[in-house]
């Protein structure tokens, strides 16, 4: 593709970007099979009653790309990569309250 | 060029067996996985470990990196021995699921463009990805997706705005070999981003083989640090310092927002640590957040006779004990 100077507009991967199953099984190039896998061990949690009305939030996509990362990597599977995304998630949160605390008490 | 000693950066024997190196190789992998280390040069060494375990563990590329000797050192200038093109076929490998825009000069002249494994080192599972063969072209498959960081400033991320990036994006050749496609790309930052929010680029990541649909492209965004402002989250802070008789009797001062400054009142016998909240005035978005000013008392410091004077009133007239709860 040659230069791009219009600017491409970006999809902020935040809780108010809203995805359905077959709009993520695009962004992701992943069959459903799979994504069906990656709810049922909870490193996607999408909101909604049936797998039609499913809808998952753009930090779905950033969950699922990690996985990816996770899996090609360090040759984690789908349970274990369940585990360190929350254990991950977990780590930033104490980060941030050290950062914080630290801040505080040093200033 | 430098040369890369792969055996130092796995930290194993140059007679290491396959599973040592395995072994060598997740424990650093895990170790500075730019996922999960915060380690300031994590991404770096995460890509040389990469690089040495591909190397190493293909036993090919290993017999040909171990013919280069032993008596090289790290960060040696190098150069491929005359006659080394060619005396190996490392091509037509297609993408590994790292992606060869990570791996080093040193590793090129080494193995080429071509010399990548189908695979990441655990396998398909990360990187298997739909598509089909059959018709003209051959196989069809959507392309790989690219991962990028993004810097910008506090200012930037409260405006948004336009960033000119330059990329190298990896792209098959039509003989199969692995080329990188220097791209220019405006990015349109929205307004209100957070520090580690990331932005997906749909359709501007690799060409997919066959002609397949491109994948996309994520940037995650760090937001630079600020000499006074500090995000967290959709929230700004600021330490704001306070003359004692402004704490004292109260006023109204200048507080600095991103939006521009505002006037905020600082009511009578404010004490330092104080938290005051200015709602609103954080970084935009659909919750927008709040700036929250900490109030910091700064004494100033005597310097005349008349000034040590004001000091020597204030303590007669106050009867002020700041310790007077610590027992002593």
């Amino acid at each position: 593709m040659a230069e791009n100077p219009e600017p491409v507009p970006g999809i902020l991967l935040d809780e108010t970007t809203v995805y359905t199953l077959g709009e993520l099984g695009r962004a992701s190039g992943l069959d459903a099979e799979r994504l069906l896998r990656m709810v049922e061990v909870g490193i996607l949690d999408p909101v909604g009653g049936s797998e039609r009305r499913w809808r998952f939030s753009g930090r779905s996509v950033v969950r699922l790309q990690t996985t990816l990362r996770l899996q090609r990597d360090l040759g984690i599977n789908l349970e274990g990569a369940a585990l360190a995304l929350d254990l991950i998630d977990e780590l930033a949160e104490l980060r941030q309250r050290t950062d914080r605390l630290e801040r505080q008490l040093f200033g | 060029m430098e040369y890369k000693d792969y055996y130092e950066i796995l930290g194993v024997a140059r007679d290491a067996g396959k599973d040592e190196i395995k072994r060598a190789y997740r424990k650093l992998a895990h170790r500075y996985h730019p996922d999960v280390s915060k380690e300031p040069d994590a991404e770096k060494r995460f890509k040389e470990v990469k690089e040495a375990y591909e190397v190493l563990s293909d036993p090919e590329k290993r017999q040909a990196y171990d013919q280069l000797g032993s008596d090289w050192q790290a960060g040696q200038s190098f150069e491929p021995p005359p006659g080394w093109e060619g005396s190996f076929d490392f091509g037509g490998g297609g993408f590994t699921g790292f992606g060869p825009e990570e791996f080093s000069d040193f590793f090129e002249s080494l193995f080429g463009g071509g010399g990548f494994r189908q695979q990441g080192p655990f396998g398909a599972a990360g990187g298997t990805r739909t598509g089909t063969w059959g018709g003209p072209g051959g196989f069809t498959g959507r392309g790989e997706d690219q991962h990028g960081q993004l810097e910008i400033s506090l200012e930037e991320a409260y405006q948004g705005g336009e960033r000119r990036l330059q990329l190298a994006v990896p792209e098959l050749d039509p003989q199969g070999g692995v080329t990188q496609r220097p791209r220019t790309l405006n990015v349109r930052i929205p307004a209100g981003i957070r520090d580690g929010q990331q932005i997906r680029l749909a359709g501007q990541g690799s060409a997919g083989p066959g002609g397949g649909p491109r994948g996309d492209l994520y940037l995650a965004v760090h937001i630079k640090p600020h000499p006074f402002f500090r995000p967290e989250g959709p929230d700004i802070y600021l330490h704001l310092p306070v003359a004692p008789w402004e704490a004292a009797l109260g006023s109204s001062v200048r507080v600095p927002t991103l939006g521009g400054p505002v006037n905020l009142t600082i009511p009578a016998g404010a004490q330092s640590g104080q938290k005051m909240r200015l709602k609103g005035r954080g970084l935009p978005g659909s919750h927008p957040g709040d700036q929250y000013v900490i109030l910091q008392i700064k004494v100033p410091k005597p310097e005349t006779e008349e000034q040590k004077d004001l000091y020597r009133q204030l303590a007669q007239t106050m009867a002020f004990d700041p310790r007077a709860n610590l027992g002593t």
